[in-house]
């Protein structure tokens, strides 16, 4: 949008404000990660002419995102009365790429009369796009290749994976800085990012049923394959509570890691009344376990 | 092999009636009660939607009581419902429970994985079972009517309890049709049976419409039997959705009345995008009562019920455009009849003093 010519402004990083304003607007049965949308939406309501909520309703053939994500557009224009247009470009990949195709063109022309300048920028993201997914599987956390910092553990002794959403896991006010605490305890952190998309392929292929949302296939295929090759000594599943499709996807995961009966995992359940020290206590505990765990197999 | 299913208001009615076809012996689970849930909350993930844990629950007392299998419907998403049978297998496989599972997914998602499990579990040959499928379904529908027309004429019973006596046996009288010829003969024969309660035909009722999650609307014991307590107080009643309705081939709603595409016209400048389950037609209908001058709407959903949540986020803009009153319930284990009552009545008299007001301009 800025090759285009369009003055880009992105939403202030999630606080207690945008909890707060999110929680007052949002109904109360919404899990967090849409209150804390709607405390973005109002960070940025007086600031622009128009936001970009796209309703994002299939990444890959035959499968959805999220039913949440399918209203988003059309719950951002109930808010208010006064609410900035709200953008709702729809990616359906159910509909096929030239409908995709179709979506981004249409978007663009909104900036641009020229397609061929377009079709120059949407190139240009999906590079932008590709880099940062190769940089991921190095290693590197979002928020490290993001913000350019590093928080890599000293000499680290254990190796926890967290599965979950990336709006929660990334997000460090409501992740409440995770990956850098346990880090800071000299604990490794590996999350679904860093496994090829063709390994959380092969491991959902074990379901007898094929999930239909493409996001739970993720955790899915994340932990399943850290039970199986046992590379980390312990799981943190972060949930946000009121999360459908992770209701169900517990069950998955639970029972996989019951019949393997080896790899520890321990879901944290968030919400906007989550406190920072019940959560330190629980992770401080879980990496106690597993540590005592992995010295006990050593001796 | 004894089959079982889970309970949701008279699907076991048709469900037995499309088995007896085809051979397959059907037991119907006890109703489901305070122990039903408490089984079901107490086996199922904590913020699973309701509908779960009461079929867990179903499933287990059916199990006890004999059943080797359980038959339950699948789904292509992206409401929960359609991995339901996936998880409900493994939490009872690990609370130790033997059994098979035949899981009927719909014929959107190949004709094979809709026929083909009922093929293996009767034997019976496609062509059977889409001619006892044939026959079934216009029965199905008639207890829909019947349903429908009950709905709407309670409200004008002189003698309280009277309608659901009636119904009962009027459900008797739909229970004999064998054939589908003889399916409009014993419907007229059914709603005598409802006309000749004593009706106070001049009565001021209120109309209201009921929208929400398909289970808790057709469920008695999920929404507290909410119909024969509005229909007892005097509220002539529409509901947005019907079993066979939602289960046949989509395009029509003989039985609600409003086809879907008008629905999803209706909701277009609210929601203009399916969001699974019935998000869009709770939307879609409400606009649809107002337009038809009902008085209120009722929208009843299970805690965490995703597309119900979305409807519930867009509806109080619909109700200020449109002015329409709604009053929502979010149902729960945790749930009492008695708060639903109290918040119930509060709403019937709103209503009514509206409506009076009205009249008197």
């Amino acid at each position: 949008m800025t090759q285009l010519g369009a003055e880009v402004v992105v939403s202030n990083p999630t606080s207690k404000k945008t909890v707060n304003t999110g929680t007052v607007f949002a109904d109360n049965e919404l899990c967090l990660p849409v209150k804390v949308f709607y405390g973005h939406l109002m960070d940025l309501k007086e600031r622009v002419d128009a936001i970009f909520v796209p309703r994002i309703v299939s990444v890959v053939k035959k499968e959805y995102t999220c039913p949440k994500f399918l209203g988003l557009p059309d719950m951002s224009r109930a808010l208010e009365d006064d609410m900035p247009e709200i953008i709702d470009t729809t990616i359906n990949m159910q509909e096929g790429w030239r409908q995709y195709m179709k979506s981004v063109l249409e978007l663009g022309s909104r900036f641009s009369s020229s397609r061929m300048k377009v079709m120059g920028a949407y190139k240009n993201g999906v590079t932008a796009l590709r880099d940062y997914h190769h940089h991921m599987l190095s290693g590197k956390t979002p928020i490290e290749l993001l913000e350019k910092k590093n928080f890599s553990a000293q000499k680290p002794r254990l190796k926890v994976g967290i599965a979950g959403h990336p709006y929660n896991i990334y997000d460090q006010y409501i992740s409440m800085n995770l990956i850098k605490r346990l880090k800071g305890m000299g604990v490794d952190v590996v999350t679904a990012e860093m496994i090829p998309d063709s390994v959380i392929e092969l491991e959902n292929s074990r379901l007898p049923k094929k999930l239909f949302w493409t996001y739970e296939k993720e955790v899915v295929g994340t932990v399943y394959h850290w039970a199986n090759n046992k590379s980390v000594d312990g799981i943190i599943y972060v949930l946000s509570f009121a999360c459908g499709p992770d209701s169900l996807v517990q069950v998955l995961l639970e029972h996989e890691l019951r019949k393997n009966n080896n790899v520890p995992m321990m879901p944290l359940v968030i919400d906007e009344h989550s406190a920072e020290a019940g959560l330190i206590t629980r992770v401080e505990a879980f990496v106690d376990m597993i540590g005592r765990k992995k010295e006990s197999l050593v001796c | 092999m004894l089959v079982a299913s889970p309970r949701m208001g008279h699907v076991d009615i048709l469900l037995g009636d499309l088995l007896e076809r085809l051979g397959i012996e059907y037991m119907v689970p006890p109703k489901s009660s305070e122990r039903t849930l408490a089984l079901g909350s107490k086996h199922a993930p904590e913020f699973s939607c309701l509908p779960l844990k009461i079929n867990i629950g179903n499933f287990i007392e059916a199990l006890e009581n004999g059943a080797d299998t359980l038959i339950m419907a699948g789904g292509r998403g992206p409401c929960r419902f359609g991995y339901y049978a996936e998880v409900e297998k493994r939490i009872l496989n690990e609370a130790g429970y033997e059994f098979e599972m035949v899981v009927v997914e719909p014929p959107s998602m190949g004709i094979s994985k809709f026929l083909g499990p009922i093929k293996e579990a009767s034997g019976k040959s496609s062509r059977k079972i889409i001619k006892a499928l044939k026959e079934s379904f216009p029965k199905a529908q008639a207890y829909d009517m019947l349903e429908k027309y009950v709905l709407q004429n309670r409200c004008y019973e002189v003698i309280p309890g009277s309608t659901t006596k009636a119904y009962k046996q009027a459900m008797d009288v739909l229970s004999n049709i064998k054939s589908t010829s003889e399916v409009e003969g014993y419907l007229r024969e059914a709603i005598s049976v409802v006309d000749e309660v004593d009706k106070d035909p001049s009565r001021d009722v209120l109309k209201i419409g009921i929208i929400g999650e398909f289970f808790i609307l057709l469920e008695p014991f999920a929404n507290f039997d909410i119909e024969e307590w509005l229909g007892s107080r005097g509220v002539y009643l529409e509901r947005s959705v019907y079993v066979t309705d939602w289960i046949g081939p989509a395009g029509e709603n003989p039985v609600g009345g409003a086809s879907p595409s008008e629905i999803v016209e209706l909701a277009k400048p609210y929601l203009s995008h399916a969001v699974g389950g019935e998000g869009l037609q709770s939307v879609g209908h409400t606009i649809h009562y107002a337009r038809d001058g009902f008085d209120g709407v009722v929208h009843m959903f299970p805690f965490t019920c995703m597309p119900e949540t979305i409807a519930k986020s867009i509806l109080p803009r619909v109700a200020r455009d449109i002015h329409i009153p709604i009053i929502h319930f979010t149902i729960d284990e945790q749930t009492g009849k008695a708060g639903i009552a109290t918040r119930m009545e509060a709403f019937l008299d709103l209503l009514m003093s509206k409506k009076r007001a009205r009249a008197g301009n």
